[in-house]
């Protein structure tokens, strides 16, 4: 936006609002083995809580939350956690993605499929959230300064 | 012209409402997605998921087990698309670009 | 089931996809859109798809919603046709 609104209110209710949103994204992502959710719908709510906080402060408070030049690394190292659980599951005898084989010996073989879906659905929710903040970003960067 | 816009939309409206009469109820037993077996007598996949998805990986929700495990390719897939939007977007809009080649 | 709660919701669905199709003012469109998509994902839960109805809610009526008023704020504000 040209700029941000300039009464406290608003930001000062988003700042209340925006740590609850991100707690329950962090819960769906989390708790998605035993209720609906999964790392698509959390990382989209963790980047309704960051956008929120965008929308209503400027570029100096924002900054501090979540800084614009993380958006991409993130994004690429969520990418690559579900790759490597695929590749590391690969490696070690199975085939691509087969969680049966990854080294969690502790653990009977169900135990060992249910943490690797919640492996990699935190590798989603990572990359969704940052690519919608990057999508953001980039949308205002062609602004005119 | 507007006549034949507004009748061609109407006529696709109860195109579209004839269609779905011939469609089965929601939840129905009956119908052929929900059966054990196919037409052909094939083991149909919904069943195997329903009987063993608790079994296989201790999750309640098969939603979750389906899509993060029985179908991981198709999460792996939907996630490299996201991402590649994303760098479209950064690659097309973003300012902050080094031009010290030309 | 509660087919009649499912009707009230299908007119709602209907008169927001209309509104936000031929209203001049590009910000309620986007707040009509918003509410489509909201009203679209109580009907998926009354289907029985709560996983879809939630990605729809958020998606939808979130992040949609936030990047169309961004691409708004950056443009004009009136539509032309």
């Amino acid at each position: 936006m040209k700029q941000s609104s300039d009464s406290p209110i608003i930001l000062l209710l988003s700042r209340v609002i925006s740590p609850y949103i991100m707690l329950f994204g962090l819960y769906v992502i989390f708790h998605g083995h035993y209720s609906p959710g999964g790392g698509f719908q959390g990382g989209a709510m963790l980047a309704a809580s960051i956008l929120l906080i965008r929308i209503s402060a400027e570029e100096k408070v924002y900054e501090l939350q979540f800084k614009k030049s993380f958006d991409i690394p993130l994004g690429a190292f969520g990418v690559l956690i579900f790759f490597g659980v695929g590749l590391t599951a690969m490696l070690l005898g199975g085939n691509f993605l087969d969680y049966h084989f990854l080294p969690m010996d502790w653990m009977s073989k169900a135990d060992i499929r249910a943490m690797g879906i919640l492996l990699i659905e935190v590798g989603v929710g990572l990359a969704v959230m940052t690519i919608l903040v990057a999508i953001y970003d980039n949308l205002l960067e062609g602004e005119d300064a | 012209m507007k006549i034949i816009n507004y009748t061609s939309l109407v006529l696709i409206g109860l195109l579209l409402i004839y269609a779905s009469l011939g469609l089965p109820y929601r939840g129905d037993a009956e119908a052929l997605v929900n059966k054990e077996k196919s037409l052909i007598g094939s083991p149909v996949a919904s069943s195997y998921y329903i009987q063993n998805a608790y079994k296989d990986m201790n999750t309640p929700n098969i939603v979750t087990s389906i899509l993060g495990d029985y179908r991981a390719f198709d999460t792996l897939g939907e996630e490299v698309v996201i991402f590649t939007a994303g760098i479209i977007c950064f690659l097309l809009l973003s300012k902050e670009r080094k031009s010290e080649t030309k | 089931m509660h087919w009649e709660l499912e009707l009230v919701l299908y007119l709602f669905l209907i008169i927001s996809a209309i509104v936000s199709l031929y209203v001049k003012d590009l910000l309620t469109a986007v707040v009509s859109l918003s509410v489509f998509s909201f009203i679209l994902a109580m009907l998926f839960v009354s289907m029985g798809a709560i996983d879809v109805g939630f990605t729809e809610a958020v998606i939808g009526a979130g992040v949609t919603g936030v990047l169309f008023i961004v691409m708004i704020y950056k443009t004009s504000r009136r539509s032309n046709d």
